[in-house]
């Protein structure tokens, strides 16, 4: 607009004085708008109308609501629960939404809409008020005699004072009620337990396997002790993936010199994934990968579980096993390391 | 019986005592054995020969002359009538196109041909056969006990109410909504494809058929309305932002607007 602005050398950005007032001043409530409703008696007596409307709307479904609850009972199958459920949230919801509507309608419509200005009062209260509130805890404090009744004063700050531990002390020492970190690299398998399904617990016979197959590997256990409260967290620290390839396509194991750990193509894993603890259990038996389904971390069932792909860092721990005289697959051991992700005190 | 008494002493009569033992065991055997040696009765040796025409046909190229396997394809001496029954009726196999996967689809064979195919395999080696119609009846399995076994065998692939999912590399669990009964249970016992064999060991007849029978439950939908594809947070987690919080901002704006 200005010529100025086109000359070189000049600072284009310095402020036009003359352009911009120093203050804005107030430009008050924009000019008052008369609705339809305002002016025209008949659609005030439209709105007024449908306002009923939608209130009758909502006597009715609220109505309806009553009659469905007695009339549409779930009767035990599926879709029963759903008609139910499904009746019953419409009509209440017609019946609710029916008085949020009509409410905010009439509120738009019919009721003032002029504009108040209501200035705030300062949040200070009077010089006057002040001094006799402070007279006032002066007074009390003199009462009292605190400053004098020294006995008083030290009895009053240790009752308050030791209250608090009454749910301090329950509260923190539940919070850290085991510290015991070494459970964490042991689980319930042992020499010679045997495995079983999960969740049935029937042991598992080595030649019940068909190759290709993948079972599902709780210890053996009996009924009590499967009903016990420790069982469901020894079991999930002890769940295992058992699976059966054929024995030439079994390229490796996490067994050491001159011990093995698998059995004529049987090999069991934890399901504990090595990254965050996620339970791994997608087995494609054609290419003998497992994959977890958190983060897609994928073990070679063939080759000793080593990650072939994904944000894993260390191979499935391996399970040793054996077969028992019976013919049932045991443990040889415990495993040999500590399953699942890694934490603070694990030495690997 | 006089007559009968006579002939004891007949050259043949060790023959045919042993032939009338061998009837009665037999018989016997095939009205008290488990239901699995019946379906197989019903194979005839020119739906074997049939079969094996049909064979060479379609599946010889890939599988072998003898279905005895090439580089390119499994053998399939003893896979068993059951495992031909699933890869065929559900269109598998004959596969149309190699891939990660083969992919179900229209079925080329139709019922008769599929029996005769699995009579010919059956015929190769023993294996599983295909389950009689007791065996798959979801209304004579524990629904309750199903879900217990679904959730720890397959839930992690198939989903927690059987509405698949995805695996490694372009591979899937399909899901279970529109596969047969009789499939259901050809698939835990045979392991096709990527899948794990659940033979009757790991999860029993019994068992497989609870199994059949939460996943047939499923198939009602659920009680709490809409499932959204059952797929968990993601479609609920896109209806809740987009549909949910698209009304709610759309009410603020009614609520703030002024009336005309």
């Amino acid at each position: 607009m200005s010529e100025n602005q086109n000359t070189p050398g000049r600072d284009v950005t310095a402020p036009n004085a003359a352009a911009h007032p120093e203050r804005f001043d107030d430009p008050g409530v924009p000019a008052h708008r008369s609705r339809l409703t305002d002016v025209d008696p008949k659609a005030a007596k439209r709105n007024e109308r449908l306002i009923a409307l939608i209130f009758g709307i909502s006597c009715v479904g609220a109505i309806a609501s009553i009659v469905v609850y007695f009339a549409v009972r779930p009767d035990g199958t599926t879709a029963g629960t759903r008609l139910s459920t499904a009746l019953l949230g419409t009509t209440m919801a017609i019946s609710l939404l029916g008085i949020g509507i009509a409410a905010i309608h009439w509120a738009k419509s019919l009721m003032s809409d002029h504009e108040h200005v209501d200035e705030r009062h300062t949040l200070a209260s009077s010089p006057e008020v002040r001094e006799v509130a402070v007279q006032h805890l002066a007074d009390g404090v003199e009462d009292s005699g605190i400053a004098r009744r020294g006995v008083l004063k030290g009895a009053a700050v240790s009752a308050l004072a030791l209250f608090p531990l009454t749910f301090a002390v329950p509260l923190i020492s539940s919070v850290g009620g085991d510290w015991n970190v070494s459970k964490f690299r042991h689980t319930i398998w042992e020499r010679n337990k045997r495995l079983a399904y999960d969740p049935s617990g029937r042991p598992i016979r080595a030649a019940d396997l068909t190759v290709g197959s993948a079972a599902h590997v709780i210890p053996e256990a009996s009924q009590e002790e499967m009903r016990s409260h420790e069982w469901i967290t020894e079991k999930a620290k002890a769940v295992v993936l058992l699976v059966r390839l054929n024995p030439e396509d079994l390229r490796s194991d996490q067994s050491p010199e001159g011990e093995t750990w698998s059995y004529d193509g049987i090999v069991a894993y934890s399901k504990i994934c090595t990254h965050v603890g996620c339970p791994v259990a997608l087995y494609e038996q054609q290419t003998h990968h497992l994959l977890c389904p958190c983060h897609q971390s994928t073990f070679d069932m063939a080759d000793g579980a080593k990650v072939v792909f994904g944000p894993a860092n260390r191979p499935l721990p391996q399970l040793p096993i054996t077969v028992d005289d019976e013919g049932y697959l045991v443990a040889q051991d415990d495993f040999a390391e500590p399953i699942g992700p890694s934490y603070w005190e694990r030495l690997k | 019986m006089k007559a009968l008494a006579a002939r004891r002493h007949h050259r043949a009569a060790p023959v045919v005592l042993l032939l009338l033992a061998l009837l009665v065991t037999g018989g016997l055997y095939a009205v008290l054995a488990p239901s699995p040696a019946t379906a197989e009765t019903a194979s005839t040796a020119t739906d074997v020969e049939e079969g094996h025409r049909l064979f060479q046909a379609n599946c010889a190229t890939c599988h072998g002359p003898n279905a005895e396997g090439t580089p390119e394809a499994p053998s399939l001496v003893g896979v068993g009538a059951a495992a031909v029954d699933f890869q065929v009726s559900t269109g598998r196999m004959p596969m149309q196109m190699s891939g990660p996967q083969a992919a179900a689809k229209p079925p080329q064979m139709n019922p008769e041909q599929t029996a005769q195919l699995a009579a010919y395999i059956a015929s190769l080696g023993a294996g599983p056969a295909i389950p009689t119609e007791e065996q798959v009846d979801a209304s004579l399995g524990d629904s309750a006990n199903g879900a217990l076994l679904f959730r720890t065998n397959c839930a992690m692939c198939h989903n927690a109410v059987g509405a698949g999912g995805a695996l490694s590399e372009g591979k899937w669990a399909p899901p279970l909504d529109d596969v047969s009964e009789q499939n259901l249970y050809q698939a835990m016992l045979t392991g096709p494809q990527s899948m794990p064999v659940f033979n009757d060991a790991n999860i029993t007849p019994d068992e497989k058929r609870d199994v059949i029978a939460y996943i047939v439950e499923q198939r009602d939908g659920s009680a709490g309305g809409i499932s959204l594809g059952s797929l968990g947070p993601v479609s609920e987690g896109l209806w809740a932002w987009v549909v949910g919080l698209g009304l709610m901002i759309g009410a603020a704006v009614w609520i703030g607007a002024k009336s005309s």
